[in-house]
């Protein structure tokens, strides 16, 4: 049960969805997750996974290789502010235009193959770039230590308006400084525009050629449509999203680490969008929040804070309790995770999405049998 | 000069001889019927005119120029649509845009980024969309997902798919098979109405009441070779047909 397609419906969902974002600090609150640190990650890994899925879950090729562009964004969101100036545009700008740039070259060899073997080659370039960041690329990359600011760093453009200050300086938004509430709010409204143009591709002809390609590239062909440079355009803008999302985590914490790149990064952008539902538009942000938060929230249980949970059991049963259920947190939270995996994959392929679509359908079908019966006196008389 | 020229067309598949010496003239206006026993190339044939297949050796020519070492998108785009045995559909899409998709592609060409239109505003490309449902009787299931369609349905789907694209040549691959007799012949109605158009057809074809119904010209082919060509009241008569085609029985 989906409701119509107009622009009157997005423009709703548009703004819901702005709303639910923005008002994060307040509904995350019962939770426990309303924390700055925590919610600027919902954001930056909700961008990664809307710009993922426009590859992955429109046009149907499964990339194993896009934390490659995430650390290719925050290495050039730190060489921006250690060479440029501090501020956030330019670096923003210089990563999402570089990790476009890289995913062009890397999508133009690897879309030569679909299937399994496109998921192989770009596992191999994120491999590579991985590896080459800790090794001959130390240069730029700094290796094993990680990209950080100094206080030598030029920073010409900062340098030419600004007096150089005793630390280093911390990266800001024209002054405003991006830590906090206020990196949390940079990071919402660019994950806001990043959802809004992903709803404007899947809507528009375009996404409709995308979608095809997902469906049968057979009948692509003999349809007069050169399928290559639709999946390739398709693969550099979900490369650029990437990018964005590692120029945030640099904007938010100014280092970069090779450890960004490893494929475990990458698997994890696959389970953020097959969780919460391959193809939709809300899906992938919902499986990247529900990640991040297993990642911080439960994996912080720790036996005390079990047993206060569960103070009010009687003693015996309460120590089991604790017991079996700490399995499941602390640094068993991978457990509950890939419980919740096997779960939606099995009953639910299409997701949380189609979980939440079912119940819906499932209560509108309720109640227009409530209705019916109800009315069936009527009909009678 | 027909608007399809083959000329001595030759294709092995390691020490299978598929097509051997294979001529063919498909006048422009024509339903041009290819008929002949299990895997005697047809099939083949077909795929050699649409990219699929490229001949070890002989020329295609189409409207002048050539097809072969071109590929599919740009065999579609000068003006040659099919329709294949197993029909190839976007499953998962809804039929109206499965008939939208060809009209832009007819429209803009192989390539083009539109990423800030709407589909569903597109209300010239819908219509157009639309009319070709109507015409093919699958107008009322436009919004349902081309997977769940029965197979007849598909082949009209996958036929309005190809002749929203108005194309010059059309080519048919067993475009009944499997169907039920009243399936058969709705899709001959639907067919000699196309006729209207004036669009060529190739049409390979198991089912003799379908191939004289509907050809213009019917050719022969067996082993590879086309043993037999003519009008179809000529293939009819002819002894070499019935012995290699129909075992010596009479039709």
């Amino acid at each position: 049960m989906m409701s119509k397609i107009t622009p009157q419906n997005d423009n709703v969902m548009m703004g819901l969805f702005a709303l639910a974002i923005l008002t994060m600090p307040i509904w995350l609150m019962p939770i426990g997750a309303s924390y700055p640190d925590l919610m600027q990650k919902f954001a930056i890994f909700g961008i990664f996974a809307i710009g993922f899925n426009i590859l992955f879950g429109l046009t149907g090729y499964l990339s194993f290789g896009h934390a490659a562009f995430l650390g290719v964004g925050s290495y050039t969101a730190v060489w921006s502010f250690k060479l440029l100036s501090m501020n956030v545009v330019p670096a923003v700008i210089f990563a999402v235009l570089v990790a476009g740039a890289f995913s062009f070259l890397i999508g133009f060899i690897s879309l030569r193959r679909s299937g399994i073997y496109f998921s192989i080659l770009t596992l191999a370039f994120a491999q590579m770039s991985y590896n080459l960041a800790y090794s001959v690329l130390t240069p730029i990359t700094n290796g094993e230590t990680g990209l950080q600011l100094a206080k030598s760093d030029p920073r010409i453009v900062d340098a030419m308006f600004v007096e150089v200050g005793a630390g280093i300086p911390s990266t800001n938004f024209f002054g405003i400084a991006m830590s906090g509430y206020s990196g949390f709010y940079f990071c919402a409204v660019l994950l806001i525009i990043g959802f809004y143009l992903s709803l404007r591709i899947t809507r528009s002809p375009f996404g409709m050629m995308l979608k095809a390609i997902k469906s049968n590239q057979n009948r692509m062909s003999y349809t007069g449509l050169n399928t290559r440079p639709y999946a390739l355009t398709a693969f550099v803008i979900s490369g650029m999203y990437a990018g964005l999302a590692g120029s945030l985590l640099a904007v938010t914490d100014p280092l970069a680490g090779a450890e960004r790149m490893q494929w475990t990064a990458s698997g994890e952008v696959v389970l953020m969008t097959i969780l919460g539902g391959v193809g939709t538009l809300l899906g992938p942000m919902l499986g990247a929040v529900i990640i991040k938060y297993f990642e911080n929230i439960f994996s912080a249980f720790n036996e005390s804070t079990l047993n206060n949970i569960f103070a009010f059991l009687p003693d015996g049963l309460q120590d089991v309790v604790v017991s079996v259920v700490g399995l499941f947190v602390g640094e068993g939270w991978h457990l509950t995770l890939g419980l919740l995996f096997m779960v939606i994959v099995i009953y639910l392929p299409g997701g949380l999405v189609e979980g939440a679509q079912r119940i819906r359908a499932y209560v509108l079908k309720k109640r227009e049998k409530k209705s019916a019966t109800s009315h069936q006196p009527q009909i009678a008389e | 000069m027909g608007i399809l020229q083959v000329q001595d067309v030759n294709k092995s598949f390691g020490g299978l001889k598929a097509l051997h010496n294979v001529n063919l003239d498909v006048e422009e206006g024509a339903v041009h019927a290819i008929i002949g026993p299990n895997g005697a190339g047809k099939s083949t044939l077909l795929n050699c005119f649409v990219g699929r297949l490229k001949p070890d050796t002989g020329s295609v020519m189409f409207d002048g120029t050539s097809l072969l070492g071109i590929a599919p998108h740009e065999i579609n785009q000068a003006g040659v649509a099919r329709v294949f045995q197993t029909p190839e559909i976007f499953g998962d899409l809804s039929l109206i845009e499965n008939v939208m998709i060809p009209t832009l592609a007819k429209r803009d060409g192989a390539y083009t980024v539109n990423a800030w239109g709407r589909v569903d505003q597109a209300a010239e490309i819908r219509e157009k969309a639309e009319h070709i449902l109507d015409d093919v009787g699958l107008v009322e299931k436009r919004e349902m997902h081309a997977d769940s369609l029965s197979r007849g349905d598909k082949r009209r789907l996958e036929l309005a798919m190809c002749l929203v694209q108005e194309p010059k040549l059309l080519l048919l691959d067993e475009p009944t098979a499997g169907m039920s007799r009243a399936d058969t012949n709705n899709t001959i109605d639907l067919l000699k109405r196309i006729g209207e158009r004036g669009i060529t057809k190739i049409v390979i074809e198991h089912d003799m009441h379908v191939v004289f119904s509907l050809a213009s010209k019917i050719s022969v082919l067996a082993q590879g070779t086309v043993i037999a060509e003519g009008a179809p009241q000529d293939i009819k008569g002819d002894p070499r047909v019935q012995e290699a085609y129909l075992g010596g029985a009479h039709l």
